[in-house]
């Protein structure tokens, strides 16, 4: 046995340098679906306390739905538990063609590929799709998934800062005597709540002819007059060359992602990517689960927009409460604290008053840029909007910071 | 070029690079990488960077974080490479 004392000793210090750091991740125990009410025991061996969810990904309260469950269930009862294959060999069934169909409809792209998660998807399609002659221009606040990805491919790569497009075309300028060009961003960015400017984007990949791909996890099923995606909310959605996203946030929650786009992308991807051929299948009732999805929000958008009015009641009502927010559209709603304590701090007593929220800092995000991401969704109704708007009235007079600006906060509680 | 020359290269790109404002100040010593003014990810331009200027290919186990921390860290690892002040 090759793990003896000092291996043990090197992994106990690491992790004691992690937890001195305060960046010690805890999990907390979950004891009911995924909804805007759960139970939750933390920590461990602590009553179990109902709480109103501010961070899940279920922006359209689609993840216990009843009819997405029954679809689950059937399938699992009619096509099995799992497959025991990839792909390739003995791993796809008629559904998973039909969510590949239907997806590509949903995003009004020509193909679609399925992989285990959009994480894979990300670290599968780069490597797949460009080589060192090309090149790779990226937003720096991209997801980490695309950076693994990223750094597996060979091409060339260049990244812009966030958001800036005079930035990005000194990229395309820099990159003109490569083969392809592909700009890669994120939809809605998931620490700041920003949707990435596609318009431009998309006029300057015509310009220096680049391909543009958007990862849009955090989009896909609700940004959009009917919930397509940012490419959608931008109005280009005939001009975003690949898509990226994934079926374990609002559309069901449960796992699978996939790479749509071109026809030829997404063959190259079932050749080629390395994630998508040597991984297992997606299963059976999680497949049947996503088709339901797309057939629930293809056939109304009410989730969508009810999504839509929560979010605007939400910043709203932060906004008039004296909350720092990060200003957008988006359901992710970013309350800044600047300072990593006091956003732990703010997160443990708005825990206390029922509301479970979680604070980010660096590395999560920028040095001095600690926050809470609240996450709204449209299973919350207008009754837990309104006890998370006191708790945070509350909690923000404790702390003195209603009414305060970045600068105010910053010089009471330091970065 | 001088070393004062070559810091100012270096802090002039950094600013230009890196930061959306010019609020924040850039010296020789300021931390970059630990600071999370240039991420590991965003290295790479400032990679790129110097091995254009100097005409030098920094090989990637050299290309640390910490090589990378501060305009002086910089400095030191150029001169591994023969690029001396003058």
């Amino acid at each position: 046995m090759a793990y003896k004392d000092k291996a043990r000793s090197f992994y106990a210090q690491q992790l004691k340098g992690i937890r001195d750091a305060g960046l010690y991740k805890e999990e907390r125990f979950i004891e009911s679906p995924q909804a805007a009410n759960i139970l939750v025991e933390f920590p461990e061996g602590a009553p179990v306390k109902e709480v109103i969810n501010f961070c899940a990904n279920n922006y359209l309260g689609l993840s216990s739905h009843p009819e997405v469950v029954a679809a689950a269930h059937k399938a699992l009862d009619e096509r099995g538990y799992g497959l025991s294959s990839v792909r390739f060999i003995c791993g796809t069934q008629d559904l998973h063609h039909q969510l590949e169909l239907k997806m590509s409809e949903f995003l009004k792209m020509e193909g679609t590929c399925l992989f285990p998660s959009c994480m894979e998807a990300n670290a599968g399609l780069f490597e797949t799709v460009l080589d060192k002659d090309d090149a790779m221009i990226s937003d720096r606040l991209v997801h980490a998934s695309i950076v693994d990805g990223m750094r597996l491919c060979k091409a060339q790569l260049f990244n812009y800062k966030h958001a800036n497009m005079a930035h990005l075309e000194e990229k395309l300028q820099e990159s003109q005597n490569c083969r392809f060009r592909m700009i890669i961003t994120d939809g809605v960015f998931s620490m700041d709540g920003d949707i990435a400017p596609l318009d431009k984007i998309c006029d300057l990949a015509d310009k220096y002819d680049a391909m543009v791909m958007v990862d849009d996890s955090h989009a896909t099923g609700f940004i959009g007059k009917t919930g397509r995606g940012t490419h959608e909310y931008c109005g280009v959605m005939d001009r975003v060359d690949i898509i990226t996203t994934t079926f374990g946030k609002a559309l069901g929650g449960a796992a699978g992602g996939c790479v749509s786009g071109p026809k030829e992308i997404a063959e190259m991807c079932r050749q080629r990517a390395r994630p998508y051929l040597f991984s297992n299948t997606m299963p059976p009732s999680v497949v049947a689960g996503s088709i339901k999805v797309l057939e629930l929000i293809s056939r109304s958008t009410d989730r969508r927009d009810k999504l839509e009015s929560n979010t605007k009641y939400w910043r709203e009502g932060l906004t008039k409460a004296g909350i720092d927010i990060k200003a957008g559209d988006s359901p992710i709603v970013p309350v800044m604290l600047y300072n990593a304590k006091l956003a732990q701090d703010v997160a443990r007593d708005l825990y206390q008053e029922g509301i479970y929220v979680i604070g980010f800092f660096f590395p999560v995000v920028p040095q001095g840029q600690a926050r809470i991401r609240t996450q709204i969704s449209s299973a919350h109704e207008k009754e837990h909007l309104d006890r998370a708007l006191a708790a945070f009235k509350k909690i923000g007079a404790k702390y003195g910071i209603l009414g305060l600006k970045k600068d105010e906060i910053i010089a009471k509680y330091g970065m | 070029m001088t070393e004062e020359e070559i810091k100012k290269l270096i802090v002039d790109y950094v600013i230009r690079e890196y930061l959306d404002d010019d609020t924040t100040e850039v010296k020789p010593d300021t931390k970059l990488i630990s600071s999370g003014i240039v991420d590991s990810f965003s290295m790479v331009s400032l990679k790129t960077f110097l091995e254009k200027k100097f005409a030098v290919k920094i090989p990637d186990d050299k290309a640390t974080p910490q090589a990378f921390d501060s305009v002086n860290n910089i400095i030191s690892l150029l001169r591994e490479f023969g690029i001396n002040p003058t």
